[in-house]
């Protein structure tokens, strides 16, 4: 399957330090020939590598602004988190007419289509008991994690399409009736805080192509966001505080009105909440709240801000922007009808570590034992590998050798350098004054 | 079974883990081993789930309601099969101990979040096959067989 990844790295930059494949959650980084390679059918551009590597060696693909010369009507989609990028008090309505400044004819909320999502968790609720507990789809890399690593867990996820995802479709049908343009003509372009959300759009998860049609990094426009941060312009502001609230980790839950749920944030954090489901555990748990990134989206790694800053950013605005009416009236203000929510499918991509064939991956896994028994089980990433069980499985798969193991190497060349002082010490026999002629042998010469 | 003299020629895959009463530190661990060799073994995920769920109740047993035991999980082409066995206190009444709800945990194992009597039904539920022997005074051996395809 072709699969687009956002996550790659720039071959010039790596230094081959191995800081980054300790980071990886689903071990997708080997270091091969001095260079980090990134194992495409593991990868679920979480971006922790790029948060690890120190020499800035990984980065996020994503499109530029250029892009809006395609394009005949243009729509900016902004995320939820954004409203944390700036100093307190800039209000919605002055971020809003910044982005829109870009060079845009129109600009929405995704925190709009997270009001939709929010009411449409709490109405799968109400329908749906059999299953506990479900998990948030929102967070698009954690959807990823559980395909490869927690394929079990599919069928948990809730079947419901991300607010990025209803806010492209709501503003698009919009755009076409009030230009008459063809949809092509209207470019979505969505301000994404993370590699994630750019391989949702590039490689959605259903299958069923995005609505959006381009995803620009904040980070990549910041500054000019910053000179264009002028005049407000309140009529931009369809959102509540509530949709709003997203944008940092238990936004959904309290968007959703979910009392019995269970809250997690980062990947390493979210795997050791996704362990406890896979052994049955948390079945008195109703929803858990999953984000990859520390902190949640205004922890992703293409905003600017500290993530710690811009969390209390959001969470200020949250508080003390007023309420507004109900969503149903807002939508109708706007002119657009209340959406249904499309329902995904999640499949299950679980990775092959060893062999799809039973036998031989009990026979490649045998090895693997055997392999580790003699590693030194330090896991130091020198053979360019996260562990030393990691390595075993290369071996055993033909993608490395022993002698990767800088150790084994070690054992390897002191067995030689033995050998060698051992030959050393031998003499030929016309200079060797010890050896005694066995058996008359010389004699019968 | 004629034509196939030797059943021991069959691949099979073998692991065994101790575990010990009242090890609250570590549990968890056996089964976490158990599922990453299913894993490593690329098993269907709904097959590792119902082992891994299996194989986390039976240890639990041990730990919460023997002294020492160990897990023992044997894969096959067909089937995977657990064993959990104990030294312990045994099982006075099987049929009760498969009750939902049935637990003679005690309030300081409540406390913890275990002792809501379904461990043993979440087992059967999980496998295949579920064989239960105990002796009162002696221990437990529980046997599941979950098949594979
Ligand atoms: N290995 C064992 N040794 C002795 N007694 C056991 C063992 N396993 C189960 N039992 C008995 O059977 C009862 C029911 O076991 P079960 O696993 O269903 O529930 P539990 O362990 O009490 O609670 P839970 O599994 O929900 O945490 C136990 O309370 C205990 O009395
Ligand atoms: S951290 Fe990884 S990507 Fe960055 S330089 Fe080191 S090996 Fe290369
Ligand atoms: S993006 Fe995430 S999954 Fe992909 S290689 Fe980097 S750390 Fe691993
Ligand atoms: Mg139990």
């Amino acid at each position: 399957m072709d699969y687009f990844h956002s996550v790659r790295l720039d071959k010039e930059k790596c230094k081959g330090c191995v800081n980054c494949i300790k980071k990886c959650p689903v071990e997708a980084i080997r270091v091969r020939h001095g260079k980090a390679e990134i194992m495409e059918d593991r990868c679920i551009d979480c971006g922790e590598c790029i948060r690890a590597c120190p020499n800035h060696a990984k980065y996020a693909e994503r499109d530029s602004l250029q892009e809006l010369t395609v394009f005949e009507y243009r729509i900016a989609l902004v995320a939820p988190s954004l409203y944390g990028q700036f100093r307190e008090n800039t209000s919605p309505a002055r971020i809003l007419a910044a982005v829109k400044a870009l060079g845009f004819d129109e600009v929405c909320e995704v925190a709009l289509g997270a009001e939709i999502v929010s009411q449409a968790v709490r109405e799968y609720f109400q329908k749906n008991h059999h299953l506990r507990p479900i998990i948030s789809s929102a967070c698009p890399a954690v959807v990823r994690l559980i395909q490869v690593r927690f394929p079990a867990l599919v069928d948990h996820i809730i079947p419901l399409e991300s607010p990025m995802q209803v806010t492209a479709s709501l503003m698009r049908r919009k755009a076409m009736q009030e230009t008459g343009l063809a949809p092509e003509k209207v470019g979505i372009f969505f301000l994404s805080p993370c590699p994630a959300k750019v391989t949702a759009v590039k490689s959605p998860v259903g299958g069923v192509p995005s609505e959006v049609d381009r995803v620009l990094a904040v980070a990549d426009v910041y500054g000019r966001l910053l000179e264009n941060l002028r005049q407000e312009q309140p009529s931009l502001t369809r959102a509540d505080r509530l949709g709003i609230g997203w944008g940092a980790s238990g936004g959904e839950v309290a968007a959703a009105g979910i009392e019995n749920a269970l809250i997690v944030d980062g990947i390493h954090n979210v795997i050791s909440v996704l362990e406890e489901i896979e052994l049955g555990r948390l079945v008195d748990i109703d929803f858990i709240e999953a984000q990859a990134c520390p902190g949640g989206c205004v922890g992703g790694i293409l905003n600017v801000n500290n993530r710690f800053v811009a969390g209390v950013r959001l969470r200020h605005l949250v508080r003390d922007l007023p309420a507004r009416e109900p969503l149903s009236e807002r939508l109708a203000a706007f002119g657009v009808p209340m959406p249904k929510v499309p329902e995904i499918k999640v499949e299950p991509r679980p990775i092959v570590r060893l062999d799809r064939n039973l036998r031989r991956a009990m026979e490649k896994l045998q090895q693997v034992q055997a392999l580790i028994e003699h590693l030194p089980g330090l896991d130091c990433g020198s053979c360019g590998a996260p562990t030393c069980r990691a390595l075993a499985e290369d071996i055993a798969v033909g993608k490395a050798l022993e002698t990767d193991c800088i150790f084994k190497l070690r054992e390897k060349i002191m067995a030689l350098a033995q050998e060698t002082y051992n030959l050393a010490q031998l003499v030929p026999p016309a200079m060797d004054q010890n050896r005694t002629p066995k058996g008359g042998e010389r004699d019968a010469t | 079974m004629a034509e196939v003299p030797a059943m021991s020629h069959d691949p099979s895959y073998d692991l065994k883990i101790p575990v010990i009463g009242h090890d609250f530190l570590r549990a968890g661990e056996a089964a976490s081993r158990i599922k990453k060799v299913l894993q490593a073994l690329n098993l269907p995920p709904q097959v590792i789930r119902r082992a891994s769920i299996s194989a986390y109740e039976a240890e639990m047993n041990i730990i919460i309601h023997a002294y020492r035991g160990q897990l023992a999980l044997k894969v096959t082409p067909d089937a995977l099969t657990l064993v959990a066995e104990d030294e312990g206190p045994g099982i006075q009444d099987i049929d009760l101990a498969m009750q939902e709800g049935y637990s003679t945990a005690p309030d300081e194992i409540r406390e913890m979040g275990f002792g809501a009597g379904m461990g043993l039904p979440n087992i059967k539920k999980s496998a295949d096959k579920l064989t239960i022997t105990s002796t009162v005074g002696q221990g437990t051996r529980l046997e599941i067989v979950i098949r594979i395809s």
